[in-house]
């Protein structure tokens, strides 16, 4: 696991393209809605969970979508079926190389999102930040699975979104009503269905695609 | 008594309504090599990726060294090297740190990546990447991947498709050095000389159906283009 882990790193470390990405496909969501509330309006804090999800959402379709073009070009995919390791193993790798990218895309996203929206850095960033692990996990658990299942088809830019946003409802669901919550100042016990709605998705979800990915990917 | 490396029963794969391959019976003994001849569509790929446990069959039963493909797993795998069309290397890493990638997935020593890099000529191009060496080169580094866990049997898709003399030489030395370590071989080809040469036994493929199986010095270019002609006809 840690070996297919390595090599998207270093792929990524030569190309430079997922991460990039992700930054400006993020970056620029945060902007536009940003700029669609006035500063000065009383909903403006009310929209700032929608506006940080809406970003997690579009840079992690690219980012789920692009970890699997990677194992398309030359059949690389072949070549990992083809190892002598347990197919749902080279699921786990991959949603978590996905699960890092999209997380250290945040690095970058929440900062500024901060900045946007006028957020000063408190308890509730650490707590925001806990409701984003969550959410990315799931995400990024459901992600890979389908991305799997979509890269051999023809329409997969559009398939790879029909096939996850419905299924990644509830994490974004909860994701926002945590996270808006949170920003409120509301501790996190105060969220706790919330948090094991995440919690629960991300097992679910993560065990699902395990079992799952032999007959994903299968032609 | 050899074991069979491959025993097909039946085997039939079907991509929607078309049977790629039907009802095929095959044994291959360990340490046989096998030459599978036909023309485009008979099922050759097919057959090839159905015994590299990346198909699975529709119908049938295939054995791979006594085990029923169906309950393949990791240690079946081990077991099998695999040459495909497409080489399997990740175009942005250099030929080096993809055999070390897959060294890993194999957990194979770091030392046989060193000593596949010079045995395939590579050293000179061992740290550019993929992407940058011309086809030759990167089939070479592909074999080298296919050849890294000294694998018992090698199922080898149109080996030498696009290359030139040399490249060519240098695979068939390859082997050459394989087959006298006993490797079982099964590649499908459309020279028939060159296919003869490396393998003891040939097979012809058409439309899904094995046609002839026999020794490959009874094989003749004359006589595959007239199992071909059968195909058409029928």
């Amino acid at each position: 696991m840690l070996a297919i882990l390595l090599k998207d790193y270093l792929i990524e470390l030569r190309t430079k393209e997922t991460l990039a990405a992700l930054l400006t496909l993020g970056v620029l969501t945060l902007l536009v809605l940003s700029f669609a509330f006035d500063p000065t309006s009383e909903l403006r804090p009310l929209a700032a969970p929608g506006t940080l999800w809406a970003a997690v959402v579009f840079s992690g379709v690219l980012a789920v979508n692009r970890s699997f073009l990677a194992e398309r070009d030359n059949a690389c995919l072949q070549g990992l079926l083809l190892c002598p390791i347990d197919r749902g193993t080279i699921y786990l790798a991959k949603a978590a190389a996905n699960f890092l990218f999209m997380l250290a895309a945040q690095v970058v996203l929440l900062p500024l999102f901060m900045v946007f929206f006028n957020l000063t850095p408190s308890g509730a960033l650490f707590r925001v930040c806990l409701v984003l692990v969550l959410g990315i996990l799931g995400f990024a658990a459901a992600g890979t699975l389908f991305a799997a299942m979509s890269v051999r088809t023809r329409a997969r830019e559009v398939m790879l979104p029909l096939l996850l946003l419905p299924i990644v409802m509830p994490v974004l669901i909860g994701g926002v009503v945590a996270s808006g919550a949170v920003l409120a100042g509301k501790g996190l016990g105060e969220v706790q269905q919330w948090m094991q709605l995440l919690v629960v998705y991300d097992v679910v979800l993560l065990v699902v695609g395990w079992l799952a990915f032999e007959y994903a990917v299968e032609e | 008594m050899h074991e069979a490396a491959i025993r097909a029963e039946q085997l039939t794969r079907r991509f929607g309504v078309v049977a790629a391959l039907n009802a095929v019976d095959l044994t291959v003994l360990t340490g046989e090599a096998v030459a599978i001849f036909g023309p485009n569509g008979a099922g050759k790929t097919t057959l090839l990726r159905v015994c590299g446990t990346l198909l699975r069959p529709s119908a049938g039963r295939v054995h791979l060294f006594g085990e029923d493909l169906r309950g393949a797993g990791a240690a079946v795998r081990r077991r099998l090297g695999v040459l495909s069309h497409q080489s399997f290397l990740y175009p942005d890493l250099t030929p080096t740190e993809n055999l070390e990638f897959y060294a890993r997935m194999y957990r194979v020593d770091a030392a046989r990546v060193a000593e596949l890099i010079d045995r395939t000529g590579l050293a000179g191009w061992a740290h550019r990447p993929v992407r940058t060496l011309s086809r030759g080169l990167e089939q070479r580094c592909a074999l080298a991947r296919a050849l890294l866990h000294h694998p018992d049997l090698l199922l080898l898709d149109e080996p030498f498709s696009g290359l030139d003399v040399e490249a060519v030489q240098q695979i068939e030395t390859l082997l050459g050095e394989e087959r006298r370590r006993g490797v079982t071989m099964m590649l499908t080809t459309h020279d028939v000389e060159r296919g003869a040469a490396l393998c003891e036994r040939a097979l012809v493929l058409a439309r899904g159906q094995l046609r002839w199986d026999g020794p490959s010095a009874d094989l003749s270019r004359e006589r595959v283009e007239g199992l071909f002609q059968i195909r058409r006809a029928g």
